[in-house]
């Protein structure tokens, strides 16, 4: 029994690591309704046992405890947070809005972040320009969506902000990093609106990661799997 | 509602297609069912699902909605009157989530590896896929089905796969029933809800088109 410091007796805590994006969502979505959490730091090359515990299929962070009960997997979590925490919702009420805010955050999982990470950041020479040519195409979806909207949740950051924020902080440290730049203002304007109004969103203007560490790890991280990857 | 216009934009084998007509079966709705030739891509595809171009789309009084998973948790909004097809409580409506994605994450992905690799990568895939369904048995433990005691959101995401699994195991020479038998007792079990089989297609008649799209890729 975990002895809590709030007055409800609430059991509230985040695993995460400092730099997963996908943890900073569960972060982020906790502040923005102001709900007050304990935070566990993970070291994700020496998972502690309760780690492995909680989150035995994937052994992934983030993970959320609350009250004893264990949640995984960041839009699940998020979707969680919306349900038990009311506030500041992330989800509009209407089903078929809700099911366009879930369209986009998991494009923006399956096809632009993955795209992005793995064909661009990941690699070199002719493979990262076929890799820079296919993201486009997806940003171009992107474009489509949010022109004529401050956040893809509309008004208010959403679902999709949450699950796309990355794009805002993390992909330029790492395209100024490469000398590439994959969001540019001439060819996603609107995009390229939404990264400031996001990055500069109160909350979640306080809660990125330090840049220098991030452009450290991602260079090791980077070298490693140009490393192993086929001759040119 | 009696006005409701709701058209389903699909393929015949498609496991993600059936998930969309068992939601909408166990929720009674009516719909228009709109077969779609994959090949040459319909003007309606297109404008309904212009990011993937895939299916299912459902089709709601004109507007769409894209993605399996999705359209199925929009059906459940949509349609909540009747047969609620993810729990009330947010822990539970999180486990089911947790463990459709888990379907959507392996079971596809692996069993498309077994039938269109071969030697080592195939052997890989039927080992992950036998170790999924065994994760999958556990988390239905005594249960009759991942719902309870009806059917529900991660029985819908998983029970169309059955009818994939004779083609995995005839590409894949091996017996899932034999590694797997609550599985298989489990989506037999299910199988005797109209439902369900009004929903599924016959595994034999998937097993064809397997065998036909194996020859179209040059793999047989």
């Amino acid at each position: 029994m975990v002895e809590s410091k709030y007055n409800m007796a609430e059991e509230i805590k985040v695993f995460r690591s400092w730099s997963s994006p996908f943890a900073l969502r569960i972060i982020w979505a906790l502040k923005l309704k102001g709900v007050e959490f304990d935070t566990v730091y993970e070291d994700l090359t020496n998972k502690s046992p309760l780690l492995l515990q909680y989150n035995p299929i994937h052994k992934k962070v983030p993970v959320l405890v609350h009250n004893g009960k264990v949640i995984c997997e960041s839009l699940v979590i998020l979707e969680y947070i919306d349900e038990t925490w009311k506030q500041n919702p992330l989800l509009p009420e209407d089903p078929h809005q809700k099911s366009n805010a879930r369209f986009w955050a998991k494009f923006g999982d399956d096809k632009v972040s993955s795209s992005i990470w793995s064909d661009v950041l990941m690699k070199e020479g002719k493979e990262q320009e076929e890799g820079i040519s296919a993201s486009m195409e997806n940003l171009k979806y992107l474009e489509e969506e949010i022109r004529g909207k401050k956040f893809f949740g509309g008004e208010t950051i959403g679902l999709a902000d949450i699950a796309l924020g990355w794009l805002a902080y993390h992909l330029v440290i790492f395209e100024e990093t490469l000398g590439l730049k994959l969001i540019d203002q001439e060819k996603f304007p609107s995009l390229a609106a939404w990264k400031q109004e996001f990055a500069n969103a109160p909350i979640i203007r306080e809660n990125w990661p330090d840049r220098d560490k991030l452009v450290t790890k991602f260079v090791v991280m980077r070298e490693a799997n140009l490393g192993k990857g086929t001759p040119k | 509602m009696a006005s409701d216009q709701v058209t389903l934009l699909d393929l015949w084998a498609s496991p993600f297609g059936m998930r969309v007509r068992l939601a909408l079966a166990e929720k009674g709705v009516k719909y228009e069912y709109s077969e779609q030739d994959l090949v040459n891509k319909s003007a309606l595809l297109l404008q309904m699902n212009p990011v993937h171009k895939k299916i299912p789309v459902l089709v709601h009084n004109g507007k769409p909605v894209c993605e399996s998973l999705i359209i199925v948790q929009y059906i459940d909004e949509a349609w909540k009157d009747k047969a609620p097809l993810l729990p009330s409580d947010p822990y539970q409506r999180a486990q089911s989530r947790f463990w459709a994605d888990f379907v959507d994450k392996k079971i596809y992905d692996l069993g498309r590896k077994i039938w269109t690799e071969k030697g080592e990568d195939q052997e890989a895939a039927k080992k992950g896929f036998i170790d999924s369904l065994k994760l999958l048995e556990g988390e239905l433990g005594d249960k009759p089905y991942f719902g309870g005691e009806t059917i529900g959101y991660v029985d819908i995401a998983l029970v169309p796969f059955y009818t994939w699994f004779y083609a995995y195991e005839t590409t894949g020479n091996f017996n899932i029933e034999a590694e797997c038998p609550k599985m298989i007792a489990y989506c037999k079990r299910c199988l005797q809800k109209e439902t369900v089989s009004k929903s599924l297609e016959d595994p034999k008649k998937v097993y064809d088109f397997v065998v036909m799209l194996r020859k179209k890729f040059g793999l047989e």
